[in-house]
């Protein structure tokens, strides 16, 4: 199989191509799932391009996204495939009423268990591809622990076994990429036949450089206040730190407001942009207007 | 910029890096990682695409092939600096008169970053800085925290673990000991006042709060940079000195679910403190759908259909809704004083986090007199803050301050114990240490008598109760369960099956 980079750093400037700022991690571990042919696991705090960077590796290959979104109670017949008993039930109803007797079962049985009942769901659309594809499964711990069972044949072997029509194995392997806010522990057989990337908050110069690229003719001094004015709130002890979504609305915010520098007031005035709970937003605002403690008395 | 280049492990993939991987692993493994085979399969076949003087890459590579968990990470970190960092002559104890000219080279390299170059090296300082003078040194660290330089920074770090930690061969004692004494010479307050006032100078002499904020957590932040080369060159040189298998024993830690609430330092707290808020949430999440799961009996539409298909279109059987349980009642009552405190606040932390579970939660704090603390919960979503203001504000000693848990469960019986009914469940917290007063167990008798049910939670090891003044097996008798709670895992599995 062809390999899709060449290098650690060539997946870096790919992505940067298409405004994602990756760090060494990201990149790093982009690169051996294609070398290894493994899917990723991507864990992290809300809002940290997780999804995006499903997206953008299928930006930079050119490559279809395919995305199962998933949510509790998502089933074999929404992920893999499922038959069109609409149609099977058309089709009986029809044999019947050319074949008085109602013909033979099991040869209308092979029939209407064919592919042309057949209807493909993310999954199974992903193995069966034959253009390249990259398949995205969204937040999957969303997911009950027993539904996680559907996804493992997929992910070490990439074939899906259908009882009647018998085992689909993919053309080609395609790059995997799974999202969890790790709102529950996944299975060990998950995490074993997945390459793990944990995507925590960029630090100060990945933001800058994120809002820079996401945030339409903002100036670099205004770029590199709002990166250091987030980074001085997700140092706080707070329920829910920004994320780097959230700091981008900040900016646009900022920018649509025509601040040029922030001011505390400013600053406290749209905190709400970026905190959701009322108690972080005033411990943010109290934190914010006060100099450290410490050098207070020397000024 | 080489992973070994020590020497000892030839470049390229042969025998000796597979050796010293296998040993990686082993360690992983009794940090408490849990790396299955396939996993480490997996570390083999990824360090081979990774060029191995890429000491980042193969640290990325090694850690997504073998660390599921993002709480492992750190301990993963400190395993991978013993078994990957720099060795060699410069670094052995015995050498310490600046013989080392390459050494400085070597050092640099350690971290993969383009710009530590230049700047303060190989600039004829070099040698382990055994000329340059205290003020020459006090300005070299002004400097590379002014400019945040990488280079300098470990320039710094190196020259002063030689001059003031004071490491000797084969002496036993820990990388904290050699820190402190390191750090307690740099003066690093005076330093950062330092250079507060001049960036306030900067700007002609005012900063507004915000600015004098930014600057001093951007200044911070270097510091923290400083400290980390710091504990780095001071680990390395230990890795010399003691070798590998001895050094990532002695600083093996227990991972954060591990940390036992009664033996944890300040930072281990700070960690359980930051661990805590994920695992509410994760708890929450979990409970949730255990709800809702009990509420649905999902009907499998499409197995109906094709089953009714055999029959020529029977419809399907109904499946019944499964009733829903009663949502339990909780009454906490717990030991707050000293050593137990920790688990207290933790134990509150978890319960009312996930308090939408329950019919009511209510809270009851003692240490020899007991207080009701539920008001301070109530009307908040801060659990924080609630939580800090029962240990300021609750009113729990009655006579001396030591734990007397037989008055306080004579004051909670006779003020509470008729509110008591058959849907409550009734936690209580504690060592049982009681001082040798008398136990009242009578009355831990009498609520089981009126209660669902009635749990001990005890943050102490098992092999410790009913030794010296535990009398944990006095009240167990009367409890539906004792369950040994020492660290978050234990405490989430309990809470976990509680609610
Ligand atoms: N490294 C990055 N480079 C460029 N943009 C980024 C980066 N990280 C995040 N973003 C931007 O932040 C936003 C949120 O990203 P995304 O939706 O992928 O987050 P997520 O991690 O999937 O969040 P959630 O857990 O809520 O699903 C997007 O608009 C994305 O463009
Ligand atoms: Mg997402």
């Amino acid at each position: 199989m062809e390999a899709r980079f060449e290098s650690v750093p060539a997946v870096r400037e790919a992505l940067g191509k298409v405004d994602y700022l990756a760090d060494e991690g990201i990149a790093g571990v982009v690169y051996l799932a294609d070398r290894l042919g493994k899917p990723v696991l991507v864990e992290g705090p809300a809002g940290t391009g997780k999804t995006q960077l499903a997206k953008s590796v299928a930006e930079i290959l050119g490559a279809r996204l395919i995305r199962l979104q998933c949510y509790e109670g998502l089933d074999e017949a929404k992920a893999l495939y499922e038959w069109n008993y609409k149609k099977q039930l058309l089709r009986i109803q029809a044999e019947r009423n050319t074949k008085e007797t109602g013909g033979n079962w099991d040869e209308m049985s092979d029939d209407i268990f064919s592919n042309e009942f057949l209807m493909t769901r993310p999954l199974l659309e992903a193995i069966r591809a034959t253009d390249p594809v990259v398949l995205l499964i969204d937040e999957v711990d969303r997911v009950e622990i027993e539904t996680e069972a559907l996804l493992l044949e997929i992910l070490s072997d990439y074939q899906v076994s259908i009882p009647e029509l018998g085992t689909i194995t993919a053309t080609q392997i395609p790059l995997v990429f799974l999202t969890s806010n790790n709102t529950r522990e996944l299975s060990e057989a998950l995490k074993r036949r997945c390459l793990f990337l944990h995507i925590d908050y960029p630090d100060l110069e990945r933001e800058r450089e994120i809002v820079l690229t996401k945030v339409p003719d903002i100036s670099e001094n205004l770029a590199d206040q709002v990166a250091r004015i987030v980074r001085t709130i997700r140092n706080l002890e707070l329920k829910k730190a920004p994320s780097v979504s959230e700091t981008l609305d900040w900016a646009n915010t900022l920018m649509l407001l025509g601040v040029q520098n922030v001011t505390e007031a400013e600053a406290v005035d749209t905190l709400h942009i970026l905190l959701k709970y009322q108690t972080d937003i005033a411990k943010a605002a109290k934190e914010l207007t006060s100099a450290p403690s410490k050098f207070q008395k020397t000024s | 910029m080489t992973v070994v280049d020590d020497g000892a492990v030839p470049a390229g993939l042969g025998e000796p890096i597979l050796e010293l991987l296998n040993g990686f692993v082993v360690e992983l493994r009794n940090a408490g990682i849990p790396v299955s085979l396939t996993e480490n399969l997996d570390a083999m076949l990824a360090v081979k695409h990774i060029p191995l003087e890429d000491r980042e890459a193969f640290k990325y590579a090694l850690a997504a092939t073998m660390v599921k968990n993002q709480s492992h990470w750190k301990a993963f970190e400190t395993v991978f600096e013993i078994y990957f960092s720099l060795r060699g002559d410069q670094y052995d104890l015995n050498n310490q008169d600046g013989q080392n000219q390459d050494g400085d080279d070597q050092d640099q390299e350690g971290d993969g970053d383009q710009e530590g170059e230049g700047e303060g090296e190989g600039q004829g300082r070099g040698g382990g800085g055994n000329q340059m003078t205290p003020e020459e040194l006090a300005q070299l660290l002004y400097q590379a925290l002014m400019s945040g330089d990488r280079g300098l920074m470990k320039m710094v770090a190196k020259v002063s673990v030689k001059r003031f930690a004071g490491m000797e061969p084969g002496r036993p004692v820990g990388g904290t000991y050699y820190l402190y004494r390191t750090l307690r010479n740099l003066d690093l307050d005076g330093v950062m006042a330092k250079l507060m006032e001049q960036a306030r100078e900067e700007v002609g002499g005012e900063m507004t709060p915000l600015e004098q904020r930014l600057t001093n957590d951007e200044y911070e932040n270097r510091v923290d940079m400083l400290r980390k080369e710091i504990e780095a060159e001071i680990r390395r040189r230990l890795v010399a000195d003691r070798g590998v298998e001895a050094m990532a024993k002695t600083l093996r830690k227990p991972l954060p679910e591990d940390v036992d609430f009664m033996h944890a330092s300040r930072e281990e707290m700070v960690k359980l403190r930051r661990a805590i808020y994920p695992l509410t949430r994760k708890l929450a999440v979990r409970l949730q759908r255990k709800r809702l799961h009990g509420r649905r009996g999902a009907l499998d539409f499409r197995n109906t259909v094709r089953h009714s298909l055999s029959y020529g279109g029977v419809p399907a059987e109904p499946k019944f809704r499964r009733p829903r349980p009663k949502k339990p009642e909780i009454f906490i009552v717990a030991d707050i004083s000293g050593s137990v405190a920790a688990f207290a606040r933790f134990t509150l932390h978890l319960v009312y986090a996930i308090s939408g579970q329950f019919s009511k939660v209510r809270a009851f704090v003692f240490i020899d007199g007991l207080d009701e603390v539920t008001k301070f919960f109530e009307g908040t979503e801060d659990i924080v803050e609630a939580v800090h203001r029962v240990n300021t504000e609750a009113d729990v000693v009655w006579v001396d301050g030591h734990s007397d848990y037989g008055h306080a469960f004579e004051v909670f019986w006779e003020r509470y114990g008729k509110e008591i009914g058959p849907k409550t469940t009734v936690l209580i917290l504690g060592d049982a240490r009681n001082n040798y007063h008398s136990s009242q167990s009578w009355i831990i008798k009498a609520i089981r008598g009126k209660a669902r049910s009635v749990f001990w939670l005890n943050p102490e090891p098992r092999s410790y109760w009913d030794t010296g003044d535990s009398i944990v097996g006095e009240y167990g008798q009367y409890c539906n369960g004792t369950f040994e709670c020492r660290n978050l895992r234990q405490l989430e599995a309990f809470v976990d099956n509680l609610a």
